[in-house]
């Protein structure tokens, strides 16, 4: 019986790195598998090299519960091959594309080991000669037949988009599958944030996906400080909750916006990126940056909210709550708007359930997951947001949960700001522990973020695993748009919104 | 249709003139950096080993210089200087049309002038330009992107992004420039007609940004592209992208009629 489930880890907490059990790789792969069966969730997955000389590389797993808000551990060790956990547990599949990619080691049996980022590896242990990476070539799947033809698209759209290549093939306009190669935004943030020092690593978190600044700045710190046994302030945490929220207002009334656009509702796509930028001027107001650049640090805050500052933004918001409402109205309630929103770009529950998406897009098919809930952390712990859900799955849904969030955050927000805790807003944040694995999970508005620090004998970082929510949902676009027509494809690509950059680190 | 109208007149008007002054922006609001080398106690090097950033040097003469084009506007680089000699103003103007122009003693950008008449007449009134991300974290774009929208306007003064480089003048640039892009971005780069207009917008556009020194990125644009407007910030507020791009096309004038219907 593997004893993965028996670590004492939780969200924010760290553990001594050797007391992660450690199985063989062939053990290794039924625990993987074996508890997602059971329920349990790939938060993370990554390789990490071991010692100079011995050529062998770590496969650690981390794990979720998310119904008993437990995180549980498993490692193993290999050389330059082992036996894919793939082969019956889809989750892995992306993971191990990067293991693959990022480690040169070779998960035997992986379905379809196609390139993922095409970069160098960066992450191979020191005695193994690196599998020279093509940047050129990816091996597309081919449909063949009479009539069925390819179209692709990228890696320079036509708007002001991230960087990425789709390849469809498509019967007359139907879509029969979707491809998407990813990896042009890939800058090689994993390693900077390994060998920068903290204060420079703290600028690199903060860019890892720039409509995300607080979420990943966020999950970084919260690793950072379960290492050094930080303990930041009530008040600390309740800004940086704030701050959360006012990312998520930002992003999900912008997607709003965009979905309109979209499908042409001109009015709603006008007024809705008008108040995308009212809550960035909010963060701007808080932290002297419009997408809260500066704000999350190591130890808690780097900008306190005064009470003046707190009011002016309870009435900023109760403002904007007062413009949004009629504007969604006009936007859900038109028929034409919900003829093109409705049971287009379905993902299906069970495809959700076992490739483990999260965030709106999970929470659109009515699975309850998100990381406020499920493992709560910060103000969380105190304040409950309820979970919000849809159960169809498809682009309506995606924006109904977006839109029941916003009205959610700006309680929240509302809440938070009028009874601040006292209490200083930032505790300095001493030296990391050696020897030890620390685990950060961030609901960012695209879902789960995942940060997985792992120090060395002198508490120098060995290791810093980073997982946008984008790394999971990436796929769902592809299932999503199966079956559907070619000219919906910005409709379902923009109820999705996931991150190039966010992906390709 | 009544709802329609009524929401609509609700909203009622929001575009900003230009200039703008940075009155009106937040008091925490990080603009162009300033320098003080009067402050500097002798011998002092503490700015350079602490920066996160090479954002502060010593220049030839053996003074401390600025450059913006590799500031982050980030808390900590301004917090290097012990002896508070560097600070961030509330100025948002600072888009040049050289590299060097970026670099000064004491912070002060010489900011673009218009394009030559034969230029103005070619784009003045129209300017269209394509967007190439290269390794970037999609924070300019969003600003980019934010120009478009109802406050910022930024296609009353004719300028517009669009969807082929073959339909620009121009293109923008925004990211540090990584491996995986260099290629479609000089391609890009080729398809756009000759004579045209080359924006390097943000710090990793410029320098590389936070990614500066990654293996996986060139720093900024390569030195064989030309570049005709630099736009500092990480990412630049969009008062500072129109700004540029409003000086750049000699149109300073033309943005302050804009007058409210209400």
């Amino acid at each position: 019986m593997s004893s993965f489930d028996q670590v004492d880890l939780s969200n924010r907490r760290a553990m001594p790195w050797n007391a992660v059990p450690r199985e063989r790789p062939d053990q290794f792969r039924e625990t993987v598998a074996g508890a997602v069966a059971a329920g349990w969730r790939i938060a993370s997955l990554f390789g990490m090299p071991e010692g100079a000389g011995a050529g062998e590389t770590s496969i650690v797993a981390i794990l979720a519960n998310d119904v008993r808000a437990q995180l549980g551990a498993v490692t193993t060790l290999v050389g330059d091959r082992y036996p894919a956990i793939s082969r019956d547990c889809s989750q892995a599949e992306v993971f191990e594309r990067e293991i693959a990619e990022q480690c040169g080691v070779t998960p035997e049996g992986h379905p379809g080991l196609t390139p993922l980022r095409r970069h160098p590896a960066d992450h191979i242990a020191a005695a193994r000669v690196a599998p020279p990476v093509s940047r050129d070539e990816y091996p597309f799947h081919r449909i063949e037949g009479d009539e069925v033809h390819q179209v692709a698209v990228g890696p320079v759209h036509a708007g002001i988009i991230e960087p990425g290549h789709f390849r469809f093939n498509a019967y007359g306009e139907r879509v029969l599958s979707l491809e998407i190669a990813l990896g042009y935004q890939h800058r090689g943030v994993e390693r900077l944030l390994e060998t920068a020092d903290r204060t420079r690593a703290v600028l690199v978190a903060e860019s890892i996906a720039g409509d995300t600044v607080i979420g990943h700045a966020g999950a970084f710190c919260g690793a950072i400080e379960a290492l050094a046994r930080s303990r930041k302030t009530p008040r600390a945490q309740s800004i940086r909750g704030i701050a959360l929220e006012l990312e998520r207002l930002a992003n999900h009334i912008g997607d709003l916006g965009a979905i309109a656009g979209d499908v042409a509702y001109a009015p709603a796509a006008a007024f809705f990126g008008r108040m995308r930028g009212e809550c960035l001027n909010l963060l701007m107001t808080l932290s002297g940056n419009r997408y809260g650049r500066g704000l999350v640090r190591p130890g808690g805050v780097g900008f306190d909210l005064p009470p003046g500052m707190a009011s002016e933004m309870v009435d900023r918001l109760e403002r904007l709550r007062a413009e949004l409402a009629p504007v969604s109205g006009l936007m859900f309630r038109s028929s034409s708007v919900q003829a093109r929103l409705e049971g287009v770009g379905v993902v299906p529950r069970e495809h959700c359930e076992r490739l483990g998406f999260v965030g709106p897009a999970a929470r659109a098919c009515e699975v309850v997951r998100d990381v406020r809930h499920d493992h709560p952390y910060g103000i969380f712990r105190f304040v409950q947001i309820p979970v919000a859900t849809a159960w169809a799955g498809d682009v309506f849904a995606r924006a109904l949960v977006r839109w029941l969030e916003v009205q959610r955050s700006i309680e929240f927000i509302c809440r938070q700001a009028r009874s601040l805790p006292i209490g200083d807003a930032m505790v300095p944040c001493g030296e990391l522990a050696p020897n030890e694995l620390a685990v950060a999970m961030e609901e960012g508005w695209r879902g789960e973020i995942v940060h997985v620090v792992v120090t060395d004998s002198v508490g120098n970082i060995r290791r810093h695993k980073v997982k946008d929510p984008s790394f999971h949902n990436w796929s769902a676009l592809a299932t999503a748009m199966t079956g559907n027509q070619i000219s919906d494809f910005p409709l379902c690509n923009k109820s999705f919104n996931l991150s190039y950059a966010g992906h390709d680190l | 249709m009544i709802d329609l109208l009524r929401t609509r007149l609700r909203q009622g008007f929001r575009t900003i003139p230009v200039p703008q002054t940075s009155a009106d922006l937040p008091e925490r609001f990080r603009g162009r950096p300033a320098l003080d080398a009067s402050r500097c106690v002798d011998g002092c090097r503490e700015c350079i080993e602490r920066s996160p950033t090479p954002f502060i040097r010593i220049g030839p003469e053996g003074v401390p210089e600025i450059d913006a084009g590799s500031c982050l506007f980030s808390p900590e680089e301004v917090a290097s200087c012990p002896h508070g000699g560097i600070w961030y103003t509330r100025d948002h103007q600072m888009a040049t049309a050289t590299r060097e122009a970026l670099v000064s003693e004491t912070g002060v950008v010489h900011l673009a002038r218009a394009l030559d008449e034969k230029s103005r007449r070619l784009f003045g009134r129209s300017l269209r330009l394509r967007s190439v991300v290269a390794g970037s974290c999609n924070g300019c774009e969003g600003e980019l992107v934010a120009l478009g929208n109802v406050v910022f306007d930024l296609s009353r003064f004719g300028v517009q992004f669009v969807a082929s480089p073959r339909h620009a003048d121009g293109i923008v640039i925004t990211g540090a420039v990584n491996t995986n892009m260099l290629e479609a971005l000089r391609k890009t780069y080729d398809a756009t007609p000759d004579p045209k207009l080359v924006i390097a917008v943000g710090a990793c556009a410029i320098s590389g940004g936070p990614f500066r020194g990654s293996p996986e990125v060139h720093n900024g644009v390569p030195d064989d592209i030309h570049v005709d407007l630099w736009i500092p910030g990480c990412p630049p507020h969009p008062l500072t992208i129109l700004d540029g791009l409003v000086r750049l096309l000699g149109r300073m004038e033309m943005g302050k009629s804009v007058k409210s219907v209400e």
